[in-house]
C-alpha cells in the first residue's frame, strides 16, 4: 500500500511537473495589467513606495485578514500551552550577553527606521516587527529574557493593539462609503498610524511564536 | 452605492473580528458574555442584507474604494447571503450551548480560548463568503483552516492534538494547491480579481488555466473532505468537543464547497462540464462508503463524523447536474443549509448524551431514552433530515435533486440518493434503538443542563420545519 | 527566455518537490520543511510569472508578501502541534497512528 502511494504520487508529481512546464513555456501575454493602474493611482495612495501601497492601500483587505491569521497562529499555541512554568534561561556567556545589551538599541533603531522606510522604500511593518521579534529571541537565547507563560493582560494588549487600531480605521473609514477607504490627504498619516501599531504589535506576535513554545518542557 | 453606510455585509466581518479580539484580550475563558448578543446582532445583519438583497438584487462593496481589478471586491448576492444567514444562525445556537457546555468543570478547561477562535472563524467563514477575489479568498481560507486547527486542538488531548496535526498537514497542503491554482490565474491573465477574470475565460484557454482550475478544486476538494480526501474528517470532528464538532462539521465543510459552487458557476463555468462527472462519482462514493463506515463504528460522535463524509457526497453529486438548470444549484443550497442545522444538532444531542451516560460508545447508551428523551427526539428529528424524509429541508434537497437528475435523464444517480437515504436511516436507528433498551443495573446517569438539551432541540426543529419555508430561500437565490 | 520566466519554472519544479515531499515523508519536521518548500514554489511561480516579459509588477509582490507571513504563521502552529505532540507520545510522525473507530 505505501509503495503503491510511493508510486503513484511520484507519476503524478512527475506528469504535474511537465505539465506545467508545458503550460508555462506556451502562456500567451496577460490580458490585465495591473503595474500601469498601480501606477496610475500611486499619488493618492498616500505612500510613495508602490508595494507599500498594494499592502495598506489598494489590498489593505487581504493585509488585514493576514494579521488576523497571525493572531490565530498565537491563539492556538497558547491553547496548547496551559500555563507551565517557564523554564529558567540557561546560564550564558557573559561576552554574549554584554553583546546582546549593547544591540538592543540598534534593533529598536534598525526596527523604527524600517517603519519609516516602508512610505518611500521597502521596509514597512513587517520587516520592522520581524526585526523586533528578532531582538527579542537574541535576548532570551542569551539567558536576558525568560521564555512567555500564559500572557497577562497588558502583553495580551500589546499582541492585539496593532489589529484593533487597523480594525478601527477600516470601520472608521466605511464613512468614506467602503472598508479602508482612506481619503487621499489622510491616506499617508493613517497608514503611518496602521504601521506604527502593526509594528510593536507583530514584533510582540512573532516574539510570542517563539517564547510561548520555549522553555515548556510539555 | 446609494445606500454604503452602514453596509451589513462589511459589519458581518468586522463585527466577529472585533469580538474575537476582544474576546481574546478579556482573559483565558472569557468572551461567551460578549458573542451571544454579537452573534444575536450578526443574524439581524444577514437577515437585514438578505432582504436587501432581495429587493435590489447583488450588491458590491469595493474595499478602499479603488473596485477590481485594482482592489479587492466584496460581492454579496443571494448564494452568499443564504450562506451567511445559515452561518449566522448556526453559530447562535452553537454559542448558546457552548456556554453552557463549557460552564461544567469536566469541560473549562477546553473554553480556554474557545470563543476567540470561533469569533476568527466566524469572521473567515463571512469573508470568504463575501469574497470576490481568489488571492483574497487564499487568505480567507488560511484564516478558517488555522481557527479550525485550532479548535480541533482546543481539548488538549493527545488524540485531539494528532487529529489537530493531520488536519493542518491536509489543510496547508490543499491551500499550497489552490495558492499555486492563483499563481497561475495571475500569471496567465493578470489579476485575481473574478470579476475581471470571468470574462476572460473562454471554453479552450490556455493549458496553464486548466492545470490552475485543476489545482484549486482538488485543493478545495481535500479541505471539503470529500472522499477519497475525508480520512482526516472523522477524528477531527469526532474527537473535538460537541460544540466544535458541531460548528466543524455544519459550516467549516460547506465553505469550501461553496467556493467550489463559485468557481463552477463563475469563472471556471466553461471548464465545469469537464470535470462534472468525476466530482459526482467522487460524490456517490463518499455516500456509499461515509454511511457504511457510520453503520459500523461503535462511537456516537465517529458516527455523526461519518455521516458528514455521507452527506458531503450529495453536495457534488450537483455538478453533472448544474449544465441541466437552475434546479441543481437550489438542490446543493438546500442540502448545505439542511445539513448545516441537523449535524450542528446531531453533534449538540451527541454531546448531551455522553454527558449523560459518562461514555462515548453506542453500547453506553443503553437506557438513556427514559432520562434525556428531548434530546432523544431531538436526534431523532434531526436524523429525519439527514434520512430526507419529508417535510424536512433534506428532503426537499433530496427531492430536487432526484428531479434534477430525472431531467437531465442522468438515473443513475437517483438510485445512489436513495440507497443513501436508506444507509442513513440505518445509521440513525443504530443510536435510537440502542437509547430504548433497559439499562443496565450498574449504570449511572449523569444531570444535563437543559439549556444543552433546549438547543439540540431547537436546531433540530429548525432543520425538519424550514423544509417548509423551503421556497422562500430558493427565491434568494434568484 | 525572461528572469521571470525562469524563475517561475523554478517555482514549478520546487512546488512539485515539495508537495511530494509533504506527502511522502513521514517525520513530522520534514512534513512542515517541504510545506515550506512547496509554499516558496508558489510563492515564485506568482512573482516570476507576472513579470515574465520584464515589466515589475508590485501587486504579486505584495501578494507574497501576504503570503510569507501567512505561511510563517501556519509553520509555527505545526512546529507547535508537532512539539505538543512529540512531548506526549515520544513520536515523530503521525503514521504509526492506526485510524482508530
Amino acid at each position: 500500500m505505501n509503495g503503491l502511494l510511493r508510486s503513484a504520487v511520484v507519476i503524478v508529481g512527475l506528469s504535474l511537473a511537465a505539465a506545467m512546464v508545458i503550460a508555462l513555456l506556451q502562456l500567451p501575454s496577460a490580458a490585465v495589467h495591473l503595474p500601469a493602474l498601480v501606477a496610475e493611482n500611486l499619488a493618492q495612495s498616500g505612500v510613495e513606495h508602490p508595494v507599500t501601497a498594494v499592502l495598506l492601500n489598494f489590498r489593505g483587505w487581504d493585509t488585514l485578514l493576514e494579521v488576523a491569521v497571525l493572531l490565530l497562529a498565537l491563539l492556538t499555541l497558547l491553547t496548547l500551552g496551559g500555563g507551565k512554568a517557564p523554564a529558567p534561561a540557561a546560564a550564558v556567556d557573559p561576552l554574549l550577553q554584554g553583546l546582546a545589551r549593547r544591540m538592543l538599541p540598534l534593533i529598536v533603531l534598525t526596527a523604527g527606521y524600517l517603519l519609516w522606510a516602508g512610505a518611500h522604500r521597502p521596509g514597512g511593518a513587517f520587516q520592522a516587527g520581524a526585526v523586533l521579534a528578532a531582538g527579542a529571541v537574541f535576548l532570551q537565547l542569551a539567558g536576558l529574557l525568560p521564555a512567555w507563560t500564559a500572557p497577562r493582560r497588558w502583553l495580551r494588549l500589546g499582541l492585539v493593539l496593532g489589529f484593533l487600531v487597523f480594525l478601527a480605521v477600516a470601520a472608521a473609514l466605511l464613512g468614506q462609503g467602503a472598508l479602508l477607504r482612506y481619503p487621499p490627504a489622510l491616506a499617508g498619516g493613517l497608514i503611518l498610524l496602521i504601521e506604527a501599531g502593526l509594528t510593536l504589535s507583530l514584533g510582540l506576535i512573532l516574539a510570542g511564536l517563539f517564547l510561548f513554545l520555549t522553555g515548556r518542557d510539555a | 452605492m446609494t445606500e454604503a453606510w452602514p453596509d451589513p455585509a462589511a459589519w458581518l466581518i468586522l463585527l466577529p473580528l472585533a469580538w474575537a479580539t476582544l474576546a481574546f484580550l478579556a482573559g483565558p475563558g472569557r468572551g461567551g458574555r460578549l458573542a451571544i448578543p454579537a452573534l444575536a446582532a450578526q443574524c439581524a445583519l444577514a437577515l437585514w442584507l438578505a432582504v436587501s438583497l432581495a429587493e435590489s438584487g447583488a450588491r458590491l462593496h469595493p474595499v478602499g474604494g479603488w473596485g477590481a481589478p485594482l482592489g479587492i471586491d466584496l460581492l454579496a448576492d443571494g448564494l452568499s447571503a443564504v450562506m451567511l444567514l445559515l452561518t449566522q444562525a448556526v453559530a447562535l445556537a452553537l454559542a448558546v450551548y457552548a456556554q453552557a457546555y463549557f460552564a461544567d468543570a469536566h469541560h473549562r478547561h477546553e473554553a480556554t480560548w474557545f470563543w476567540p477562535l470561533t469569533g476568527f472563524l466566524i469572521a473567515a467563514m463571512n469573508a470568504l463568503f463575501l469574497s470576490a477575489d481568489l488571492f483574497n479568498l487564499y487568505v480567507t481560507l488560511e484564516l478558517l483552516g488555522l481557527a479550525a486547527v485550532g479548535l480541533v486542538a482546543v481539548g488538549g488531548g493527545t488524540a485531539q492534538i494528532a487529529a489537530a496535526l493531520r488536519y493542518l498537514l491536509v489543510s496547508l497542503i490543499a491551500s499550497g494547491a489552490y495558492l499555486m491554482g492563483v499563481a497561475l490565474i495571475y500569471g496567465t491573465y493578470g489579476t485575481a480579481a473574478i470579476a475581471s477574470l470571468a470574462p476572460l475565460i473562454d471554453p479552450t484557454p490556455p493549458l496553464a488555466t486548466w492545470l490552475a482550475a485543476g489545482l484549486m478544486v482538488v485543493g478545495l476538494m481535500a479541505k471539503t473532505a470529500l472522499f477519497p480526501f475525508h480520512f482526516w474528517l472523522p477524528p477531527a470532528h469526532g474527537g473535538a468537543p460537541a460544540p466544535v464538532s458541531a460548528l466543524l462539521s455544519a459550516l467549516v465543510v460547506k465553505a469550501s464547497f461553496y467556493l467550489v459552487l463559485r468557481l463552477a458557476l463563475g469563472p471556471f463555468a466553461p471548464l465545469a462540464e469537464m470535470a462534472a462527472w468525476l466530482a459526482g462519482g467522487l460524490g456517490a462514493a463518499a455516500i456509499l462508503w461515509g454511511s457504511w463506515q457510520a453503520l459500523r463504528t461503535r462511537h456516537i460522535k465517529r458516527l455523526v463524523a461519518w455521516s458528514t463524509v455521507a452527506q458531503l457526497g450529495y453536495l457534488f453529486l450537483i455538478f453533472p447536474l448544474l449544465a441541466a438548470d437552475g434546479l441543481a444549484m437550489q438542490a446543493g443550497v438546500m442540502q448545505a443549509v439542511a445539513h448545516g442545522l441537523a449535524k450542528a444538532a446531531l453533534f449538540a444531542a451527541a454531546g448531551v448524551l455522553m454527558r449523560a451516560t459518562g461514555r462515548d460508545t453506542l453500547d453506553g447508551l443503553a437506557g438513556v431514552a427514559g432520562r434525556v428523551p428531548l434530546t432523544l427526539f431531538a436526534f431523532g428529528l434531526a436524523g429525519v433530515t439527514i434520512m430526507g424524509l419529508p417535510p424536512s429541508a433534506g428532503f426537499l434537497a433530496k427531492w430536487l435533486l432526484i428531479d434534477a437528475a430525472l431531467a437531465s435523464g442522468q438515473w443513475g444517480w437517483v438510485v445512489v440518493i436513495i440507497a443513501g437515504g436508506l444507509l442513513a436511516a440505518g445509521y440513525i436507528f443504530r443510536v435510537l434503538r440502542r437509547a430504548f433498551l433497559v439499562a443496565p443495573e450498574d449504570s449511572r446517569f449523569h444531570p444535563v443542563p437543559r439549556r444543552l438539551e433546549w438547543t439540540a432541540f431547537a436546531l433540530a426543529v429548525a432543520s425538519v420545519l424550514l423544509g417548509l419555508r423551503g421556497a422562500e430561500l430558493v427565491a434568494l437565490l434568484g | 527566455m525572461s528572469t521571470g520566466l525562469l524563475y517561475a519554472l523554478a517555482g514549478v519544479l520546487l512546488f512539485v518537490l515539495g508537495a511530494a515531499g509533504a506527502v511522502l515523508l513521514a517525520h513530522l519536521m520534514r512534513k512542515v520543511l517541504a510545506f515550506n518548500v512547496m509554499g516558496s514554489g508558489a510563492f515564485l511561480v506568482l512573482v516570476g510569472l507576472a513579470q515574465r516579459e520584464d515589466v515589475i509588477d508590485p501587486v504579486p509582490q505584495a501578494m507574497v508578501l501576504t503570503g510569507i507571513v501567512v505561511a510563517v504563521a501556519a509553520t509555527a502552529l505545526a512546529l507547535g502541534l508537532a512539539r505538543a505532540f512529540h512531548a506526549r507520545t515520544g513520536r515523530t510522525g503521525l503514521t504509526e497512528e492506526a485510524r482508530r473507530d
